[in-house]
């Protein structure tokens, strides 16, 4: 706060008032508030720095073996530069696209490596995390298919996404049909036969599943579309590099976080939502979208557009009430996927899958866990069965810088493996649970 | 300087790499354990391109960009403050970045303890009993704390509680928000100065309310003199006030909204509190509730045990839960910083500097723009455009123009009460040197609108790029590569 | 000043509807295009769908706006204009010959209950 006592005194003059108290005038003297705020007093950045240093302190650097929707992948040093440029991260959203076009185009960026990895046609600019737009992706489902209020959602979709798009549904009044698993894939069957009730809406899937299966979606899509109503699969976004598309799947709609396209875990965030859908559901996905376009003088320039969908236009009317995106997150996104390419995007999978599979052999070869669903394929993340009490396990794994699997209860684990474990590391996780 | 308009596709060049990744040590093939049917058959066009293609290409875009630390951004309700380094640099700390949202809660003490402290903070400096720092941003805050407004409803067995009430001078977001939360718009007419019609209100007040959603100050950053009554009103027939925390910098350090009778808020750190905007997010959008709601807030919860130790915890009553993990942590780890630095002593000058910034400019250019309402303002105020509203010039033009001058421009007609809003909100950040410029500025703006209309008519002139066509935007929406190279073949 | 045809009904929400035997032709004002700006794109019904006076059966677009169509009439769509879906500002070079769905009225006299073309006027006017 700049101001000096001259330049207050030479305001107050300019404005007409004795004192910036006076400025207050007109609110009740009852609510002003003259107590101490229960706050500590004011640090200077020697003592910030240390007071900040002292909570990481208290935090353990752990050796990640957990998913659970939060990846421990690789998070390469330039996009941290990057994201320092203060044009960035200072900027508002591009509302003057004048001065905003470097905001602008990487979203115009982002949306295209969305597009692409999830083989839709088109994305938006992002939205909050991955469970808030699965969540969004089912009010545009009732939006686009008009008087149907059911959406299922196959319980292999992730109990956190699962937890938000039943809150959502809830509160504005869409029923929410969980339909049972079957083998740890889901059930067809099932959801045909919900489908034959009429007013389904559409079905949301998950690749890869909550277990880390990768399901197969035949015939889910005509399915579904024979009962008029639409598909959202809510995908992992680095897997799509090399596991089929949502589109390929026949999806309307695709979605999903963001997060494993190299963002730090963060203690859960910032990560980002992403959505994706077809150029004939385009008018009603929510979100902002940057388009493509000419200025007077006909150069390449990028502006926000279709945005009269958009609350605070529509207000009331408006399928959704977001008005953000995660555009930092995005242009981390963007990075990312340009540093890795083609290439790298496949290898980060390829490395993950092996490091997946070689944990696999080594827990089955322990003789004291059993794969909990037997043959059904998996990329980074598995599920094993085991008679060993997990919490004991993974207090004893904390203990030693571990992170273990996530304990789903009723003996079920659950490992994940990304590009940053090594070989040794696991050969560690594997002797530190033998032990406890 | 030559105008940089390539893609990132663009530089691409096969067999081109950015990365480097450690061999495969562990003599597996997880790729050759997934059918074939699983897998993408469809080619994957990324981008080929070397690490320095990568620093040039985002650092020519970052120059293609106008922000807090480019310059002054008189926007309205947006509150653009400074974004001190020092809360970016603590942010990244590893100690942070590296903690796993499902981390031991033993192992993650850390990032407890500060979660549960800022929670602690805001509720101190709104007057309200507890925080969640869930919500991701201030629409998503709305959307949570109308889901308190309906859950504690419910919970009382009065089902018949639909409607929320809403003035006509609000911003899109809370009409929206009731929407997505199930809840019935009832619209409030404002007075002239913009201050909710009481007498309208009234008969409005019956027993299928949920409750109000206000700002205060105002739209027009006038203070609602008349919130106690309009409190007890409210109240007094069984509804909920609901703050948008979206005006909360100039009370910040003076008047709290619990102490105002509101019952639930939202706090948009990225405004109040300093966090950058990003060019357009991460936010985050904490909600408040009085003693009476504290159980609806969604879950996870963060607490303090008796043995001084954090924890996560669920509560069955809660609304549900609205995020994956905890929010946009690294947002709440700035604010926390931010409230640090300045401390209890200096937080209390937050609002007053901000409230003086915004008269100081009011009252310097009511000469040459209309000032619809007289009088005091908060923290912002709106123009409704030029005063002399011969020369034809609108405020779409005087925005525009201030882009030449290197000026961010005000938030523009907005509110929908005036035709030619043009809505300033300075902030307490900037310096009494930097005000006087852009009072300047906007002088010699309103004297080109006498003397050469034209030219600021056609602003602006001296901008990366000039007007765009829009209506060609929205009408053959190109929104990626591939269209685009579609498109010019 | 905007255009205002005698020989149709009106809607008050800014619809205008032209009947031939059972068939009722609805397209948006002048006045309505007008107010709209720029229109961008037309969400309309599919023919076979049904639709009921004073509810919403699509939206009209411009780059800063967008609005609810309202049917005037009650019955099933038998046509949409689809010169529309590829050059929606045909609306905006004339609202009145550029109608957007053919609807086979099941309820003839909900158009007596429609403006006249001199109530309309004065409807613009205020």
């Amino acid at each position: 706060m700049p101001h000096t006592e001259e330049d207050i005194r030479a305001m107050l003059e300019k404005i007409g008032v004795q004192t910036i108290d006076d400025l207050y005038g007109d609110v009740p003297e009852e609510v002003i508030y003259r107590e101490e705020y229960d706050i500590p007093s004011a640090m200077s950045e020697i003592e910030l720095r240390r007071h900040f240093k002292e909570l990481g302190d208290k935090n353990r650097q752990l050796t990640v073996f957990a998913g659970g929707g939060a990846y421990d992948h690789y998070s390469p040093s330039v996009i941290g530069h990057l994201l320092q440029r203060s044009e960035f991260y200072t900027a508002y959203t591009p509302y003057q696209p004048e001065i905003s076009q470097g905001t602008l185009q990487y979203i115009f960026e982002y949306q295209s490596i969305i597009a692409e990895l999830t083989g839709m046609e088109a994305s938006n600019a992002s939205m909050y995390d991955g469970a808030t737009a699965t969540a969004e992706a089912m009010f545009m489902m009732v939006a686009s298919t008009k008087k149907k209020n059911r959406v299922l959602i196959s319980d292999t979709v992730s109990e956190r996404v699962q937890a938000v798009v039943k809150t959502y549904g809830k509160f504005h009044g869409v029923a929410v049909t969980v339909v049972p698993e079957k083998d740890g894939v889901s059930d067809l069957d099932a959801i045909k036969k919900e489908l034959e009730a009429g007013d389904v809406a559409g079905i949301i899937v998950a690749t890869p599943n909550k277990y880390g299966i990768i399901e197969d979606y035949t015939g889910f899509a005509d399915a579904v579309h024979a009962a008029k109503g639409l598909m959202t699969v809510n995908a992992d976004p680095s897997t799509l590099a090399v596991l089929r598309t949502p589109a390929e799947w026949g999806a309307d709609i695709a979605c999903g976080d963001g997060q494993t396209l190299g963002m730090p875990l963060a203690f859960g965030g910032p990560y980002l939502g992403y959505m994706a859908t077809s150029k004939a559901n385009l008018r009603k996905m929510p979100g902002r979208v940057v388009g493509a376009t000419t200025d007077a003088d006909g150069k390449r320039a990028y502006v926000l557009t279709l945005q009269a969908r958009e609350q605070h236009i529509r207000r009331e009317k408006a399928t959704s009430n977001i008005c953000s995106n995660q555009s930092l997150m995005a242009l981390y996104a963007t990075i990312y996927v340009a540093l890795m390419g083609k290439e790298g995007l496949k290898e980060v999978n390829r490395l993950s899958c092996d490091g997946a599979h070689y944990l696999y052999n080594r827990l089955v070869e322990t003789g004291k866990f059993t794969p909990a669903f037997p043959g059904k394929p998996f990329l980074k993340e598995f599920v094993m069965k085991t008679d060993l009490d997990m919490k004991r396990v993974n207090a004893h794994l904390a203990e030693n810088g571990v992170m273990g699997g996530l304990d789903l209860g009723e003996g079920l684990v659950e490992f994940a493996v990304t590009e940053k474990r090594t070989r040794e590391e696991i050969d560690r996780l594997i002797t530190l649970m033998l032990e406890a | 300087m030559k105008y940089y308009d390539k893609l990132i596709f663009e530089l691409s060049r096969p067999g081109r790499k950015g990365y480097e990744l450690p061999a495969n040590a562990f003599g597996t093939d997880g790729a050759a354990e997934i059918p074939a049917d699983l897998k993408r058959t469809e080619p994957l066009d990324l981008p080929e391109v070397s690490e320095l293609d990568v620093v040039r290409h985002y650092t020519n875009l970052s120059n293609k960009n106008f922000g807090v630390d480019t310059g002054f951004y008189p926007l309205g309700s947006c509150t653009m403050k400074y974004n001190p380094k020092i809360n970016e640099e603590l942010s990244a700390m590893p100690e942070f970045a590296g903690v796993h949202p499902l981390q031991p809660a033993e192992t993650a003490q850390g990032a407890l303890e500060l979660y549960y402290n800022l929670q602690h903070a805001l509720s101190s400096l709104a007057g309200l009993e507890e925080f969640t720092l869930n919500p991701f941003a201030g629409a998503h805050g709305e959307l949570t704390g109308l889901m308190v407004m309906r859950s504690y409803h419910e919970s009382r067995g009065d089902h018949k509680r639909t409607k929320v009430i809403v003035p006509d001078s609000a911003h899109g977001t809370n009409p929206a928000s009731a929407m997505v939360a199930g809840l019935e718009v009832v619209t409030v007419k404002s007075r002239p100065n913009g201050s909710v019609d009481v007498e309208d209100l009234k008969p409005l007040l019956d027993d299928t309310v949920a409750g109000i959603m206000m700002t205060n100050p105002n739209t027009l950053g006038m203070f609602e003199t008349e919130i106690m009554e309009i409190a007890k009103l409210v109240h007094e027939a069984g509804g909920l006030l609901y703050y948008d925390g979206a005006n909360f910098n100039p009370l910040l350090g003076k008047v709290r909204p619990g102490d105002m009778g509101f019952d639930i808020m939202h706090i948009n750190l990225h405004k109040t509190f300093s966090t950058p905007h990003g060019g357009g997010g991460p936010g985050s959008g904490p909600v408040g509730v009085g003693k009476h709601l504290v159980q609806f807030l969604p879950n996870p919860r963060v607490r303090k045990g008796e043995d001084g130790k954090f924890f996560v915890d669920t509560d069955d009553r809660a609304l549900g839960t609205i995020s994956t993990f905890f929010g946009n942590f690294g947002v709440m780890m700035r604010a926390y910083a931010y409230i640090l630095t300045l401390g209890k002593e200096g937080i209390r000058q937050v609002g007053p500097l901000a409230t003086l910034n915004a008269n100081y400019i009011k009252e310097s250019l009511k000469d040459d723009y209309l000032l619809p309402i007289d009088g005091v303002c908060k923290h912002e105020f709106v123009f409704d455009g030029l005063k002399d509203k011969s020369t034809g010039v609108t405020t779409l033009n005087v925005a525009k123009r201030l882009l030449d001058y290197g000026f961010h421009a005000p938030t523009i007609y907005f509110p929908l009460l005036f035709h030619e809003s043009m809505m300033i909100e300075p902030t307490e950040t900037e310096s009494k040197e930097t005000l006087d410029e852009f009072i300047d500025v906007m002088h010699t703006v309103a004297r080109e609108a006498r003397e050469t209309p034209d030219e600021v008519k056609n602003a602006p002139l001296t901008t990366l790029v000039r007007k765009l066509d829009e209506t060609g935007a929205a009408k053959n929406p190109v929104l990626t590569y591939k269209a685009l190279k579609k498109n010019a073949q | 000043m905007s255009k205002v045809l005698d020989n149709l009904r009106y809607a008050d929400s800014h619809e205008w509807v032209k009947v031939e035997g059972d068939i009722a032709t609805v397209g948006i004002t002048d006045y309505a295009q007008h107010a709209l700006g720029s229109i961008v794109y037309v969400d309309m019904p599919e023919v076979g769908d049904e639709v009921t006076a004073g509810e919403e059966f699509g939206a009209v677009e411009s780059v800063k706006a967008a609005s609810d169509l309202i049917s005037p009439v009650s019955g099933e769509v038998v046509e949409i204009n689809e010169a529309l879906e590829d050059e929606p500002e045909l609306i905006n070079k004339d609202a009145f010959e550029n109608w957007i769905m053919k609807v086979r009225l099941s309820d003839a006299g909900e158009v007596d209950a429609l403006l006249d073309a001199a109530a309309y006027a004065k409807l613009c006017e205020e």
